[in-house]
């Protein structure tokens, strides 16, 4: 009892589409797959001719295809566009690592350079390190904050113009349905849009927003896609999971309920009374921030500090800790500062902590790993060890020899923590130009990305894909 | 009929990490009358195939992939290749070497 393909072709139906309850064969189905991608990609103005664009790429079924789809139609309808894969590399053994390899056989099927950037690089932490400091409960606000940065600084290393995720339609619909459920309006507003960015950031796009998870699977599988599928052997956020298994039920009883989420999200109005936070600039990275120190920074700081709570839950908690913390240390920042100069003469590389005692043979990653701690320690103000205040000194001399070279200026701060608000950006700035020994990305220390600060009890690609989290077996 | 049904079942998208990480299992079903005395109906549906996988090779956690009669809602099933929803879902009849497959959607991408 086979049924005839939808569109006339003659052929068997071979899968009936969620979207339109059409019953299509497997070429009429690629067909029309790909050609609303591509219909998405040119109403949306998601590309410009010649750009360079980067896929974020996690060996997951939505990244392999999105690259497949990509490559695809650039060819197709001649984009011009020169496609690369970015990942990152959260340190996740037994994960990761494998997944990875997934991706370095997406570079080779699609014949795409593949750019991979490691936490423990940009950070000093792998995701295994902060889970065992921390444990398996918040470990996933961790990574997702700081995948998003992440991203960003590999895409700045890439010099793109855009970073293409794979968000599918039943990802956007969950986040509608989370942002709904949590009150939260702020992010209400932006998860619908399908290209984000704020001045300054390189802006993400998702060319598979209203692509059903389904389709995407089902794509797949018939062109023999090779795809990861391991659950990230950390624990996954039970909210968004219901969340998740809600909009799965309801899919199944009523598929377009994907597409009606996504439509209700992006034309719901926000009352003018609602108050929403203002996007500024995180005063120790300045990436954007709603707060004044963003998110990414206040869980470095919590995990260098051997404070790992620090950035969990809401941001009113992270401040009030904060504060406390530095009124402890405020009575010793005095003196702390007096201290930078002299022990700056007796030390010139100390490795110290978690993050720097493996790597300091290597000079550059000892550095970054150095101007790390250094970033978060002065940032609170505080000097928790003094010895790290040497760090700073050696960081300034040297941020200040690199901001002249890329003709950067110092930046102001008018508040009573001048000189260690400055030291900050240097250390950041020099922290990132460590990091990627490129000199165009030294354009991104001053880069920002709304979404550090946005979600942040979601996980990011511990879970498979990027920006956003499966329920797991 | 009482002779054997031999049907070929897969799994991919990560539901093979529930059974075993086996992707491919070749199985013989009995008699349905023999393996289920009180069923009203003579022939192998997909619920009672579903039934049997969890009886017979679903050790631990049945629920992430099954949930009431049927598969968890983002487990695709195709049969022979193709969407199991052309074909009447769990009311499917299996034929002889009919080749049963189960994708996971809900694992991370």
């Amino acid at each position: 009892m086979p049924v005839p393909c939808r569109a006339g072709c003659g052929k068997n139906a071979m899968l009936k589409r969620p979207k339109t309850g059409d019953a299509l064969c497997k070429e009429c189905f690629f067909w029309a797959f790909e050609t609303e991608i591509h219909f998405t990609i040119t109403k949306g103005k998601l590309f410009k001719k010649g750009d360079s664009v980067a896929v974020a790429a996690s060996g997951g079924k939505d990244s392999t295809v999105l690259a497949h789809v990509l490559k695809t139609l650039n060819e197709r309808y001649n984009y011009g566009l020169n496609l690369m894969l970015l990942s990152i590399d959260e340190g996740i053994t037994g994960y990761r690592d494998d997944s990875l390899e997934t991706v370095k056989q997406n570079r080779d099927d699609y014949e795409m350079s593949l750019k991979i950037l490691s936490y423990k690089e940009l950070y000093g932490w792998t995701m295994d390190e902060i889970v065992a400091q921390i444990g398996r409960k918040n470990n996933c606000t961790f990574c997702g904050v700081f995948r998003r940065q992440a991203l960003d600084r590999g895409a700045a290393m890439l010099n793109v113009k855009c970073i293409a995720t794979g968000h599918n339609a039943d990802d956007i619909a969950e986040t509608v349905l989370m942002n709904v459920l949590r009150g939260d309006i702020a992010r209400l507003k932006r998860c619908t849009a399908i290209s984000t960015g704020s001045e300054g950031t390189i802006p993400r796009v998702k060319p598979l927003k209203y692509t059903y998870e389904k389709e995407i699977v089902m794509y797949a599988h018939y062109k023999r896609l090779v795809y990861f599928s391991t659950e990230c052997v950390f624990a996954p956020n039970a909210y968004r999971g219901h969340a998740r298994a809600l909009l799965k039920d309801m899919e199944k009883i009523r598929p377009t309920c994907i597409m009606d989420i996504i439509y209700s999200g992006e034309t719901m109005e926000v009352k003018e009374a609602v108050s929403l936070p203002s996007q500024r600039v995180c005063i120790r990275c300045n990436f954007v921030s709603s707060q004044e120190v963003c998110k990414a920074c206040v869980l470095l700081e919590g995990l260098n500090k051997g404070l790992p709570k620090l950035g969990i839950g809401k941001s009113s908690k992270a401040k009030r800790m904060l504060e406390e913390y530095n009124a402890k240390q405020n009575k010793s920042l005095e003196e702390a500062i007096n201290n930078i100069n002299e022990e700056y003469e007796k030390n010139n590389c100390i490795s110290k902590g978690k993050v720097c005692r493996s790597s300091c043979k290597s000079k550059q990653t000892a550095q970054i790993n150095k101007t790390h701690k250094t970033t978060s320690e002065t940032c609170c103000n505080g000097q928790s060890d003094e010895k790290l205040n040497t760090d700073n000194d050696i960081t300034n001399s040297k941020v200040k020899v690199l901001l002249k070279e890329y003709g950067l200026s110092e930046a102001t701060q008018d508040d009573s923590s001048n000189l260690i608000s400055e030291k900050i950006d240097h250390s950041n700035t020099e922290k990132v130009a460590n990091a990627t020994n490129d000199d165009d990305f030294e354009v991104d220390s001053h880069n920002t990305d709304e979404q550090i600060v946005d979600e942040d009890d979601t996980c990011g690609g511990a879970c498979g894909k990027i920006d956003s989290l499966h329920i797991s077996f | 009929t009482m002779e054997p049904l031999k049907v070929h079942i897969q799994f991919g998208g990560g539901a093979e990490l529930l059974f075993d990480k086996i992707k491919r299992r070749e199985v013989e079903l009995p008699a349905l009358k023999k393996y289920y005395p009180d069923c009203k109906h003579e022939k192998w549906l997909i619920k009672d195939l579903l039934v049997w996988i969890k009886d017979n090779l679903l050790k631990e956690r049945p629920e992430l992939f099954l949930q009431g009669d049927s598969v968890r809602p983002g487990i695709l099933v195709l049969i022979n290749d193709a969407d199991w929803e052309l074909y009447g879902e769990l009311d499917y009849e299996l034929q002889q070497n009919d080749t049963i497959m189960f994708i996971s959607t809900l694992h991370g991408g």
